[in-house]
């Protein structure tokens, strides 16, 4: 077995030996391992969350990732931003004819080492093979169900004014990474995607403040439309600190030459947090100790006026308007 | 930033902007009561303004308008029929800067025509065109030749380079501007109401600033070249209300690590040695005298134009109420527009103001199109 045959997508015995040679040994576990038509686990009371993404990136491999492992981390993190310990996952591959097993496997194991980091299983799963020319490669949907926190309520209504924003980390490294890869600009090593489950952050932070209003992770979009999306839904304003917000050199450098803002490039591995003012710096000293959260810092506040806008305070104290990203800016980055 | 860096940053632009509160008030009572009005010619200077947030801290007596420093703004929609055109054969490779792909010809754009398999190619620098040129010997490369004195360098260098490589696939459809014709033509329309100039510091940085001279000598306006921070924006504005105030008008060079008063010599040979001064139509303006770019005709071979014409009948230009050209002399501000944020939008640019992100129109929309709350 050297690459994908339609075979392996045809039900019979090359997919069964699909499964048992190439799947089964880098996601193994005792629910998927049944081989069910579906899994079957208990639940806690409480509530739980659910999610669901397709992950379409090309390059498939860069500095830092690839597909395999952004299916899981976005899930995963899709999860944590409701608030909930993420728990199982499902995994869905459509696989052009053709495709190297060598990179499949290289694919699933990345798979399996950031579903062990997050501390979730992949339980169920399916794999479609298409025709040479009707898929890039391979495209992959997970979802994800998670036992929401007690105590917790995730929603951008109850954002209000007085509150402060946190972001997780440096932004756009993961946008820069990728769009550096594909226009072959050469850069350094120090730059990387930030793909990674935020998981064990986000509980830790709602463990010290379960008050907290929103979680996000700007993706696609960036820091950019994820607040422009809140301050709408929360009829609040947002003025940003122009001089907070974290942006690694690299990663500004990218953008003058591309011509992009790092406030609209996708993150991977980055939160923002809408929490109460009070408890602000308690969260982010938290965060510090916590593994991607080192460089967490406030970087905005909440306002009555301005309603549905965000705005950012410059260098000099004047102030402009943060837009929604317009088009496709970037196309096919997550 | 540390924070008493921040904090000194924040003291220099208030400082400044009392000052300029205070001149453009004197200034403004001997005028009549009517505010400062001062021009950044240069796009980029239109688009960090905004970013500054410059407008929200200065007063109402002083007012800022855009002038035509857009490259892609103020390109003739015969040129981009032009462009189109030779996209359309399938012996021709097209490279271009980025922005010019959305710029609405007569009919089509480019962006329409590299859906439908035109091969065009996106470069950074005009030198790109070179490598592309050596890759494909069978087809004729044409680089889109637009830009101001800060671009026109870099294309003659592409030229003189082709030669000395002996790159024969490589042709430039050009269509270079110059600032001070256009600067000196807006002034001479009683129309155009200015007070004073943030001269553009890339352009100056090969030109100088001798070449703007004339504002001063002619015209009796202030001008000041500057760079791009918000600190040196805001010290150009207060140089400029300073000499308003006093009834004085110079051309200062608050950016003279860069600028020299005789520019760059270097890449003025280059330019004079591949161009001559020639007439050339700018968008919503018309032709203007001398304020072009032709190829010398050392260099023919290098002009696609003159190596393969076109005999494109005389394309009607579709009327719309589009008004760009006046947003281009400062005439109006981009809301004035009726097409304005309605049917003129980035995503559906009817006038090339809106094309490029250094467009005034495109920075006037994306920046809040007047509708920002936070701030005026």
């Amino acid at each position: 077995m050297e690459y994908i045959t339609m075979a392996h997508g045809a039900g019979g015995k090359s997919s069964h030996e699909l499964m048992e040679k190439v799947i089964l040994p880098e996601l193994s576990n005792p629910l998927l391992d049944k081989l069910h038509d579906g899994a079957i686990f208990a639940v806690n009371k409480g509530k739980m969350a659910f999610t669901t993404d397709s992950y379409v990136v090309r390059p498939r491999f860069f500095p830092g990732g690839n597909i395999g492992k952004l299916a899981v981390c976005g899930t995963v993190n899709d999860l944590a931003m409701s608030g909930a310990v993420p728990k199982y996952l499902s995994l869905g591959a459509v696989i052009e004819e053709g495709f190297p097993i060598s990179e499949l496997k290289e694919i699933l194991h990345s798979i399996r080492m950031a579903a062990d980091e997050a501390g979730i299983a992949i339980v169920t799963g399916d794999t479609k093979v298409v025709d040479k020319g009707a898929a890039d490669g391979i495209f992959i949907n997970t979802a994800g169900v998670g036992e929401v926190i007690e105590g917790t309520d995730i929603s951008p209504l109850n954002i209000k004014p007085g509150m402060k924003v946190i972001v997780s980390g440096y932004i756009g490294d993961h946008a820069a990474t990728v769009l550096g890869a594909r226009h072959g600009l050469s850069l350094p090593d120090t730059i990387k995607s930030d793909c990674a489950p935020l998981c064990h952050l986000t509980k830790a932070m709602l463990d010290v403040c379960p008050e907290i209003a929103v979680l996000r992770d700007p993706t696609r979009g960036g820091v950019a439309a994820t607040l422009n999306e809140l301050a709408e839904q929360s009829g609040t304003g947002i003025i940003l600190d122009e001089e907070a917000i974290p942006v690694r050199d690299e990663v500004a450098g990218v953008c003058d030459i591309l011509g992009f803002d790092p406030l609209y490039l996708a993150n991977e591995g980055k939160l923002l947090a809408i929490v109460p003012s009070d408890k602000a710096e308690e969260i982010v000293e938290v965060m510090h100790t916590i593994k991607y959260g080192e460089n967490a810092c406030i970087i905005g506040r909440v306002t009555s006026e301005g309603a549905g806008q965000v705005g950012m305070e410059t260098a000099i104290g004047g102030i402009r308007l943060v837009d929604m990203p317009m088009g496709n800016l970037v196309p096919r980055i997550c | 930033m540390n924070t008493s860096d921040k904090k000194k940053t924040k003291e220099l632009a208030q400082n400044l902007i009392s000052e300029i509160t205070r001149l453009s008030k004197i200034a403004m009572k001997e005028n009549g009561g009517r505010p400062l009005r001062f021009m950044e010619v240069c796009g980029t200077h239109t688009v960090a303004i905004f970013r500054g947030g410059i407008r929200q801290l200065l007063p109402d007596s002083v007012e800022l308008v855009s002038g035509p420093g857009c490259p892609v703004c103020v390109t003739h929609d015969d040129y981009m029929d032009k462009a189109i055109a030779y996209a359309q054969r399938d012996d021709v490779i097209v490279t271009t800067f980025g922005d010019m792909l959305k710029v609405p010809g007569s009919k089509s754009s480019l962006s329409n025509e590299k859906t439908k398999g035109a091969d065009i190619r996106i470069v950074y620098s005009p030198l790109d065109s070179i490598e592309i040129a050596k890759e494909n010997p069978d087809k004729k490369v044409i680089f889109l030749a637009v830009g101001f004195e800060t671009t026109a360098p870099t294309a003659a260098a592409t030229v003189l380079a082709a030669k000395q490589q002996n790159v024969n696939n490589l042709f430039m459809l050009s269509a270079h501007k110059l600032v001070p014709p256009v600067l000196n033509l807006l002034l001479s329309d009683e129309k155009t109401k200015v007070d004073g100039f943030i001269l553009p510091g890339h352009v100056c940085v090969v030109t100088g600033t001798e070449e703007f001279d004339f504002l001063a000598d002619k015209f009796h306006l202030p001008g000041v070249v500057t760079g791009f921070e918000p600190l040196e924006i805001l010290r150009s504005l207060y140089r400029l209300c300073y000499q308003v105030a006093n009834k004085e008008a110079k051309i200062e060079n608050e950016y003279g690590s860069v600028v020299k008063p005789e520019g760059n010599p270097q890449a003025k040979a280059i330019m004079s040695r591949v161009y001559r001064k020639s007439d050339t139509s700018w968008r919503g303006m018309g032709e203007i005298p001398l304020s072009g770019l032709k190829m010398q005709d050392e260099f023919k071979e290098y002009d696609i134009e003159n190596v393969l014409p076109l005999s494109l009948e005389n394309a009607k230009i579709k009327k719309t109420a589009c008004r760009c050209g006046e947003v281009l002399q400062g005439l109006i501000k981009p809301m004035e527009c009726p097409l304005f944020g309605k049917a003129c939008i980035p995503e559906h640019a009817i006038g090339p103001c809106m094309v490029s992100v250094e467009g005034t129109c495109a920075a006037w929309y994306k920046y809040g199109g007047g509708k920002f709350v936070f701030g005026k």
